[in-house]
């Protein structure tokens, strides 16, 4: 992309690729607790949706420090994590985006959750009598139904990822080329002295890429509603 | 034969049901709304679980709470057509009937084909669901839980939710699926001309339990029909056998006990089954052979019971041979004539009075009283 300077599409390349591991590994548990909170009664379940949706309401910096303590590399999970699997999070961009799955997992379980409630039931009754065991009955009729919502959640999710400062920024730092996103980076920009321009840009493209997003996700939910016949 | 009986308390409505069926046949779980029909198929089904409860299909056994017996409702291989059609919105007609057709498991005796064309569905094949029409709907429904080969279809108010007109587009598909498809089914409904058309057997229910079953034939005379369909609906509804047709009126002669009665009906081969209701309201009772009368039909036989109707009336039974009528009549009648059980009595029927009474149910049945 010629029009931007090399370190912008430095940024731009590396948030899409934070933002797309964030919603890949954000997607299949968030599908789950959604399931959970929508379809079973159990003593809990009030903390469990709590718990998902703690993120919205915690300083993003605190859930970054929450994340530092358990997968640093001398973290209770962090450490399991490298030793077993070899697999390192601290200053790196797959750090970068469990920090920004993190972060936005509340937005897609709602997405998700929405659109699970709205799923009649009676559908997958009548797969049941058709002989579909549950298996067979969620992939076939809830998993197409949900597809809407999922998308919707995921466009949500990766929108909002693209814009994660704290949680990122405490986790895994600011190293330019592994961390350093579009919102550091216009951090970083906003630092140094002169930097007004350059701040000016990364900022315009922020707000290009949000709004793509959303129209993007508005215009999948139109599309597939009409498919759908509603 | 289906044999069922479950109980189960939900909120504060107890539902307590026993009641069998001979395979095939239609029963109909007839009552009025709420009354725990729903709930009684959906036990059936495997979709509700009863509190106690036991179901034998034929010599397989779905539930049998006390033995710990409860098979999955996705493996009972029973059919079920919903009010309101739950056809997968995501999916075209085709694959809406291809889902089930994938799902079958067991001796296969509905292709692909034939359900298309009992249902008229080849038009529909290529539409998405939500194109169709609320009686479309139903037939693709009907299809679909068809071709999953099912070994007792089960069907919710199927009619319930289209207007007059589309009933009457339904209903004709209905019937052919009982006389060709000799697959026992469970009709849930709360209008009774449904049931007098579809079903050969009656269960009826009243605030969750069953206050009477059997045969239509001997349903139609039981006095707990009479409050829920109305004493202006009251008569006997008799299965006749189609003697063939009167060459002076161009009428068709139909046997009903030892009589016969004419009937304007399209013309019909010998043997076939048309169904007659003779409503207690329109029947002339005389106890004298009638004469210089523009009436047709007069069935000959014996009063066997007189019952107060509504205090002004009285039902009269007569038995005609090998089947029972009622009519209605005021209680100065009754009295004027005398009637009392064994008084031998003619029952007169205007022809026109059977115009929208009397229904086509297939081949003749072999043996058995017309009555039960």
């Amino acid at each position: 992309m010629m029009w931007l300077s090399p370190s912008e599409s430095e940024a731009l390349s590396l948030s899409l690729s934070v933002a797309t591991r964030s919603v890949a590994f954000s997607l299949p548990p968030a599908v789950l607790a959604a399931w959970i909170l929508t379809r079973r009664r159990f003593v809990g379940r009030t903390l469990l949706d709590a718990l998902v949706h703690l993120p919205l309401v915690l300083p993003p910096v605190a859930v970054g420090y929450v994340l530092l303590l358990l997968f640093g590399s001398r973290g209770l999970i962090g450490s399991w994590l490298d030793r077993v699997f070899g697999i390192e999070l601290i200053f790196t961009r797959n750090g970068a985006a469990l920090a920004t799955a993190v972060m936005s997992f509340p937005l897609m379980v709602r997405a998700i959750r929405i659109s699970l409630e709205n799923i009649d039931r009676g559908l997958e009754e009548a797969a049941r009598t058709l002989g579909a065991g549950a298996a067979d009955r969620f992939a076939t009729v809830t998993l197409p139904l949900l597809l809407p919502g999922l998308l919707a959640g995921a466009i949500t999710a990766f929108s909002a990822a693209l814009g994660e400062f704290g949680a990122v920024i405490t986790f895994v730092s600011n190293i330019p080329g592994e961390t350093r996103t579009l919102p550091l980076a216009l951090y970083s920009a906003l630092q140094e002295p002169g930097g007004e321009y350059a701040a000016a840009r990364l900022a315009a493209l922020s707000l290009v890429l949000g709004l793509g997003g959303l129209l993007l996700s508005e215009w999948f939910a139109r599309r597939v509603r009409r498919i759908l016949g509603r | 034969m289906l044999q069922v009986a479950a109980a189960k308390q939900l909120g504060a409505f107890r539902l307590d049901v026993r009641f069998q069926l001979p395979t095939p046949g239609v029963v109909a779980l007839f009552g009025p709304s709420g009354c725990g029909k729903s709930a009684t198929v959906n036990i059936i089904a495997g979709l509700l679980a009863a509190d106690r409860g036991r179901v034998v299909l034929d010599d397989s056994v779905l539930l049998d709470t006390q033995q710990h017996i409860d098979v999955a409702a996705e493996r009972r291989r029973i059919g079920y057509v919903f009010q309101d059609a739950r056809l997968f919105p995501h999916l075209s007609v085709a694959a809406n009937l291809d889902y089930a057709l994938r799902r079958a498991v067991g001796r296969a005796y509905v292709s692909l084909d034939a359900a298309v064309d009992l249902l008229d569905l080849g038009a529909l094949m290529h539409r998405r669901t939500h194109q169709l029409s609320g009686g479309e709907r139903q037939r693709v429904a009907i299809g679909r839980a068809l071709l999953s080969q099912p070994r007792l279809l089960l069907l919710d108010e199927p009619l319930a939710s289209l207007d007059r007109e589309r009933r009457e587009e339904v209903l004709p598909y209905l019937e052919s699926l009982r006389d060709q498809l000799a697959i026992p089914m469970v009709y849930v409904s709360h209008q009774f001309d449904e049931v007098l058309r579809l079903a050969t057997h009656i269960v009826l229910m009243q605030s969750g339990t069953v206050v009477a079953q059997g045969g239509i034939g001997v349903m139609s005379l039981d006095r707990h029909l009479r409050s829920i369909i109305g004493p202006d609906a009251v008569g006997a509804i008799i299965d006749g056998v189609v003697l063939g047709q009167d060459p002076a009126s161009g009428m068709t002669r139909v046997r009903v006990g030892q009589g016969e009665l004419k009937v304007q009906t399209p013309a019909m081969t010998p043997g076939t089954t048309l169904r007659v209701q003779l409503l207690a309201r329109d029947i002339i009772v005389s106890t004298q052979m009638p004469q210089h009368l523009s009436v047709r039909n007069n069935l000959r036989g014996a009063v066997t019971a007189i019952t107060d109707d509504d205090g002004n009336s009285d039902l009269i039974s007569i038995d005609i041979g090998g089947a029972q009528i009622m009519a209605r009549i005021t209680k100065s009648a009754t009295r004027e004539l005398a009637l009392e059980p064994g008084t031998p009595a003619w029952a007169l029927v205007k022809s026109v009075s059977l115009r929208g009474h009397s229904f086509h149910v297939g081949p003749p049945t072999s043996g058995g009283s017309p009555n039960a």
